[in-house]
């Protein structure tokens, strides 16, 4: 059924019903996992109907948002209801037809909880794609099957490699309009060879689809036997929301020092936090850092409940066996061969974010995991043209929505990882001193990574 | 070993991350409480943010005066049982010295009146920092929020011009006058919420239960028939079984018929409602933008 026909008896039938009372399905969402992903697109490919299908399909669009969309689409003189409405919210959004800010949607199935963050993909909003794919552990890329590879599938497939995202399902759109055909389909898979090539994509997946008619978004489509994937929602439900636990190294930035100052809580002192890689558990010899203090981890607490161990992402409290001197800013890590490194010269990858450009050997604050600190930006050794891939040496100037790698000198030690080991404490932003706005995001490397590429594609 | 979070553990370590977050950070935060179920978790969570110890700032109520007893009965209650400090701003305190005015005619609310006792609030105690519990799933202004949102000295809210937020690094430096509110149930549903309150066993206010009430009918909605609300002359009162969705202001509070009773029945029938809880908030059907509107003025 098309989207562009939608009525309240169609939702019903779009709907599979849920069983009411089902004591199965309660205990079932109580056991839920949450998988964040990003969609990038622009107006003409089909991204709003395909966040519309997904929403409609799980049941996730109520009548009263229907029925307020409707009668926005007809104020505008379409009879057809327009979904981009539905996802467009502020008014200047809607009065000028165009996506300015990232809009975050929710949708969940029996099996998994999502949280889309909708990004528009205009290259002037880099920025915005940037800042929705921080948090993705999947991205979704959109290819109109009549258009083939076009320079903004080069855009969004670099910037879902720059920002880390682990999983990229390349969804080969409107389907319908190319008569289903496994050529065309198959052309573009190879077209998108020259890409991979280029930048480093990890665990790509292809789907063939009609956002428009729901070709293999939820079911299978029958237009299409030569496909015999997993339909998007199915990848969707089953990625694994990786977090590599085991192999990763133990971080935890300190947020907050928990003091009671009750008699009864007389020598309490917890370190609260939120683990940004691998597990800690109680015995575990640590080392704060920058300090470089030695302790071992004597209890860790969920609230009231004590645990033996925990990882990533849980927001714990760590209390420590020795009185040992730790604040917010602090780093606790395992004492074990993997290492955080402690600086002060760093290497970034750094996406602009203001409208006032990137001001060499002018103050910045730096904010990273939970410290704070002065930087100033001593080189810009290269900018990126995301649409050719190219590194660019010799324009220095940096834009908002202009990638580059730079180096910063920090005014105390960070400790860091590089982004591709750690996206928390391989991050940091960049604050104007005056306004406070945030005006950078930074992605550490190691410095020797990223010339290799940018040869262009 | 086990090392999968549930979806609800998960927004339960980012909220907690970013509650505490706002006590580094800031100076002199606040969390509004209003009685509802999102504010009854937020200050669930502030419990165990900084567990054993106390909650490190005040709970301040903005009473529109026209609340349903219940909803005292139980802020007064839970502030006891945790041990935090509640401040109230007065709207009918404003309307008396003069600051507000009150509207007139049938569909007069208090709603809008709020904002002001809310700002005024806010600057007498000079809070820097004002924890709500609004949610992006809410309404359609709200889907571009930040976690850490941005106010000048005006208390108005700039949609166009918002601190990008990237990864979990939040950004809560400002100048003299300015604040910030915080929302850190963002990335919660309606659905998250009852399942979390189901979770963790919190006790509920009784309005959110099923009960026999004196309601009349509205514009399509139900409103409970209590003295606040003036009748039209058509207008007659009837008995229903209904519960509250939301819990506001009970001129602007729609109800819903339900014979749901417990945690479970209610989750089941928010599964298969085909209306947004907002859908009945009288407020927010004024027009389109009215939630941006009322937002940028500095509303909740």
């Amino acid at each position: 059924m098309s989207l562009d026909n939608i009525t309240k008896d169609s939702i019903d039938s779009l709907t599979p019903p849920l069983s009411e009372g089902d004591g199965g399905r309660l205990t079932g969402y109580l056991n839920m996992e949450l998988l964040r992903f990003s969609t990038a697109g622009s107006v003409d490919d089909g991204k709003s109907t395909l966040i519309g299908r997904l929403l409609y399909d799980s049941k996730s669009i109520f009548e009263d948002q229907l029925e307020a969309v409707k009668e926005a689409s007809k104020r505008s003189g379409t009879e057809e209801v327009n979904l981009a409405l539905l996802t467009d919210g502020l008014r200047a959004e809607r009065e000028q037809g165009i996506t300015i800010d990232v809009a975050y949607r929710y949708f969940a199935t029996p099996k998994r909880k999502f949280i889309i963050a909708d990004t528009p993909g205009h290259i002037q909003y880099t920025r915005n794609m940037v800042t929705g794919a921080s948090t993705a552990d999947l991205a979704i890329i959109l290819i109109d099957a009549r258009h083939g590879i076009l320079e903004q599938t080069i855009r969004h497939s670099y910037i879902a490699s720059l920002l880390q995202i682990p999983n990229v399902v390349v969804c080969i759109n409107k389907m319908d309009l190319v008569n289903f055909s496994e050529q065309v389909y198959n052309d573009i898979l190879e077209g998108y060879k020259k890409i991979t090539n280029a930048v480093k994509l990890r665990n790509i997946r292809f789907v063939p689809i009609s956002a428009r008619d729901g070709d293999n978004v939820v079911d299978r489509s029958v237009n299409t036997p030569w496909y015999t994937g997993q339909t998007l929602l199915e990848i969707l439900e089953t990625t694994p929301v990786a977090h590599k636990i085991n192999s990763d190294a133990a971080r935890f930035p300190v947020q907050y020092v928990i003091r009671p100052y009750q008699d009864q809580y007389h020598d309490y002192r917890g370190y609260g936090g939120r683990l940004a890689g691998g597990t800690l558990s109680v015995g575990d010899p640590v080392i704060v850092l920058p300090s470089g203090v030695k302790s071992v981890v004597k209890s860790i607490n969920d609230f009231d409940k004590e645990l033996d161990f925990a990882y990533a992402p849980q927001s714990v409290t760590v209390h420590l066996n020795s009185q040992v001197d730790v604040s917010r800013g602090d780093m606790i890590v395992k004492d074990d061969a993997k290492q955080p490194q402690v600086g002060q010269s760093i290497a970034l990858m750094v996406c602009w974010l203001n409208e006032k450009p990137l001001n060499l050997n002018n103050k910045y604050i730096i904010r990273h995991a939970t410290s704070e600190t002065k930087g100033i930006v001593k080189e810009v050794n290269f900018k990126v043209n995301i649409n050719t891939l190219e590194n660019n040496f010799a324009d220095k100037t940096i834009h908002a929505n202009d990638i580059a790698m730079v180096t910063i000198r920090t005014a105390k030690p960070l400790v860091f990882d590089s982004y591709s080991q750690n996206r928390i404490t391989g991050s940091l932003v960049f604050i104007d001193e005056n306004t406070f706005e945030t005006v950078g995001a930074g992605m550490i490397v190691d410095e020797l990574e990223n010339v290799r590429e940018g040869s262009g594609i | 070993m086990s090392y999968k979070l549930t979806h609800l553990k998960e927004l339960e370590a980012e909220s907690i991350y970013i509650i505490r977050e706002v006590a580094a950070q800031f100076e002199k935060p606040v969390l509004l409480f209003s009685g509802g179920k999102d504010s009854i978790v937020m200050t669930h969570l502030a419990h165990k943010a900084f567990y054993p110890a106390a909650i490190p700032f005040p709970l301040l109520h903005i009473d529109t005066g026209h609340n349903f007893p219940e909803t005292i009965e139980y802020r007064d209650s839970l502030v006891q049982e945790i041990g935090a400090t509640l401040l109230v701003g007065s709207v009918q305190e404003d309307i008396d010295k003069g600051i507000s005015v009150e509207e007139k005619g049938y569909n007069a609310s208090r709603n809008k009146l709020q904002t002001a006792t809310l700002l005024n609030s806010l600057e007498k105690y000079k809070f820097d920092a004002a924890l709500g519990g609004a949610r992006r799933d809410e309404e359609k202004a709200r889907a571009k929020e930040r976690f850490f949102s941005h106010r000048d000295e005006f208390g108005q809210w700039d949609p166009k011009n918002q601190r990008p937020e990237l990864w979990n690094i939040f950004n809560g430096k400002k100048n003299l006058g300015e604040h910030f509110r915080i929302f850190p149930l963002s990335n919660w549903t309606e659905m998250d919420v009852w399942q979390y309150i189901l979770q963790e066993n919190i006790p509920m206010p009784s309005l959110y239960y099923t009960h026999e009430r004196e309601v009349i009918e509205r514009d399509g909605n139900l409103l409970a028939n209590l003295p606040f609300i003036t009748l039209k002359p058509d207008e007659k009162p009837t008995v229903k079984r209904v519960r509250c969705r939301t819990i506001g202001d009970v001129t602007c509070t729609g109800l819903t018929l339900s014979e749901a009773n417990s945690l479970e029945e209610i989750i089941d029938e928010i599964a298969s409602s085909r209306v947004t809880e907002r859908g009945g908030r009288s407020d927010d059907k004024r027009s389109e933008a009215a939630m941006e509107d009322r937002k940028k003025e500095g509303y909740f």
